[in-house]
């Protein structure tokens, strides 16, 4: 553990992403106790410029406290981000193993099925789904999950193929072991790192995506989304140019600390890796 | 790839987009089963009176009291001869509607593709050629930024510096509302409506190029062959250009192919924050009035681009590089 910290550490940009993040985590936590009351009620007159009566970052077309908004909506982004990924991994785990393990034309079938995953537009798909199946988060978490597992399934499905011919696996066969528990607790806890990497960046374009969702329209009508900020703010931003500004700002600020902290994993995890491209990165 | 063989790897190629297409169709038939409150339903409800025997003669009408197989068979027969299904809001068939659309989207993918791989590849190679110089850094930071940011907050910030604050350009549609222009102004007019919209798809994709190409041209620079040139006495520029950048683009066309579902997404964001009459903006509208059969036509139109577009890549990496195995 303080091992892999120290090579977490070593990546400047990595540590200083997870503080942010803690930030982020902090600030969802405490919402309630920051901005009591709902982030929906009126809390001043309209179009009240940041700074101004007490509203940290200004007020909206409806007189609404901006900040209470972002800092009720990292819950719901945050969540969105979590339960989606975890939604992802669980598609995505499951066909790689069992591409990679079982092989032959089980690994074909599963190999076109991803590849059409991965042609399709996936932003397209995922704005239909949430759609015909109404917006709620629910539907939302479910679109996302949809269209982000195939480069898991790839991942996954790589480190099965070099891992099952390995001794270890061949042992466990030969002790009659089934063949889910090989996979389950035999290859998958060697195959966790590249896991562990991709899903701090699944967690970051999740969050992208669900804000991507709610601009159009297409989050769920009773939570208040950082996407949903903006794109109220959208029509107004000759007016009121904070609305859009300070909730973009949320996001760019959430996504680029996992973003960086996924880097410093992948440091940590696959040191190897990390000293070949050396002090260039 | 000797020339003989083409045909049989066109061949195959084509085939198997013809039967990812098929999926697509498949695919959507069952979404649009999916969908809430029948068709037949909702054609009643907008000509007002519905009762139960109206209802089953439409149902009756559409084939909707077929079985599902027949009713399958009878939308691939439609989409075969590109009948995307009606919309019954608008009043016209889908696929005019999206025609009438497609060529301002495709105006848009392609301005935005063209920045993004020019830009992209031209910054690679600088940074390539110096490690750690300006053009270096100017990567990291841009795809460190754009990795982390919304397109479409991106086009709202945009269109907040150049058209609120500066008024240097317009800030939505295709064209000057109001005004008749003919000739070279009309396309000094629509280019001056394209900055903004393509800068905002472009600049995300062209960090990936610039990424890639920077990538790949360090490890071809690494080579035997590069090496050889250099000590025959081939002058530096040359070896870049014609040993170097030559090879390193094999991938940037293959992630090119990859991209192309990204971008026709990215633009539906795009042309809605611009208000680009495409068929992003056209999605956009079907969605807040829930005009599935419209959605369902532009999903259908946006993936059969991404298979032609793909198709297109693989014909152009197995032309460029002769090595490129044809099977599979």
């Amino acid at each position: 553990m303080m091992d892999f910290w120290r090579r977490f550490s070593r990546n400047r940009g990595a540590v200083v992403g997870l503080a942010i993040l803690l930030l982020v985590f902090a600030v969802a936590a405490f919402a309630s106790v920051l901005f009591p009351g709902s982030p929906w009620d009126m809390a001043t007159a309209p179009f009240v410029p940041p700074g101004e009566e007490g509203m940290l970052l200004g007020s909206d077309s409806l007189g609404r406290d901006v900040a209470a908004g972002i800092a009720h909506g990292s819950r719901i982004s945050l969540m969105v981000g979590a339960v989606s990924t975890v939604a992802t991994l669980c598609i995505g785990v499951s066909l790689g193993a069992i591409s990679g393990y079982v092989g032959g034309w089980v690994d074909d079938a599963v190999m076109r099925f991803t590849e059409f995953f991965q042609t399709i537009p996936s932003f397209v798909f995922a704005i239909l789904l949430v759609a015909i199946f109404t917006p709620t988060i629910t539907s939302v978490v479910f679109a996302i999950a949809v269209v982000s597992w195939p480069p898991v399934a790839r991942v996954v499905r790589a480190e099965f193929l070099s891992l099952r011919s390995r001794e270890f696996v061949q042992a466990a066969e030969v002790l009659g072991k089934s063949r889910l528990s090989i996979v389950v607790t035999d290859i998958l806890p060697n195959a966790l790192s590249p896991i562990v990497v991709l899903s701090s960046l699944m967690v970051a374009s999740a969050i992208l995506l669900e804000s991507a969702l709610s601009f159009l329209g297409l989050g769920d009508p009773n939570l208040m989304t950082w996407g949903f900020l903006i794109g109220s703010g959208r029509s107004v931003i000759r007016i009121a140019w904070w609305m859009s500004v300070f909730p973009g700002l949320a996001i760019f600020i959430t996504v680029l600390a996992l973003n960086l902290v996924g880097e410093g994993l992948s440091d940590a995890l696959n040191p190897r890796l990390a000293r070949q491209r050396g002090g260039a990165a | 790839m000797e020339l003989s063989r083409l045909p049989g790897f066109l061949l195959r190629r084509g085939v198997k987009a013809a039967i990812v297409v098929l999926a697509i169709v498949v695919c959507n038939f069952f979404l649009i089963h999916a969908a809430p409150g029948d068709p037949a339903s909702v054609i009643a409800g907008q000509s007002g009176a519905a009762d139960e025997r109206f209802l089953a003669q439409l149902r009756e009408q559409f084939g909707l009291d077929k079985p599902l197989y027949v009713q399958l068979w009878i939308y691939l027969k439609g989409v075969l001869t590109l009948d995307l299904g009606f919309s019954h809001r608008q009043q016209i068939p889908v696929w005019t509607l999206i025609a009438d659309r497609l060529p301002a989207t495709l105006l848009l993918t392609g301005a935005a593709f063209v920045l993004a791989v020019g830009a992209g590849v031209t910054l690679g190679t600088l940074a390539a050629r110096r490690v750690g110089s300006w053009a270096d850094s100017i990567i990291t930071v841009i795809a460190l930024t754009f990795y982390a940011t919304p397109l479409f907050w991106v086009g709202l910030m945009l269109v907040l510096f150049f058209s609120v604050w500066l008024e240097w350009l317009p800030s939505f549609g295709m064209a000057t509302v109001g005004v008749e222009l003919h000739g070279i102004d009309a396309v000094l007019d629509v280019g001056k409506h394209l900055i903004l919209p393509a800068a905002t798809l472009g600049l995300f994709y062209l960090a990936v190029y610039a990424r890639l190409t920077r990538a790949t041209m360090l490890e071809v620079a690494d080579q035997d062959f590069v090496k050889t040139a250099r000590a025959k006495g081939v002058p530096e520029g040359q070896v870049v250009r014609r040993h170097v950048l030559r090879n390193a683009l094999l991938p940037v066309i293959t992630f090119a192919g990859i991209q192309a579902g990204q971008l026709i997404g990215g633009s539906i964001l795009v042309e809605t924050v611009f208000a680009w009459p495409g068929i992003g903006r056209l999605a956009f509208d079907a969605l807040l009035a829930r005009d599935y059969a419209v959605l369902l036509g532009v999903f259908f139109c946006t993936s059969v681009m991404v298979v032609l577009f793909n198709l297109v890549t693989d014909l152009l990496y197995a032309v460029v590089d002769p090595r490129v195995e044809v099977q599979g």
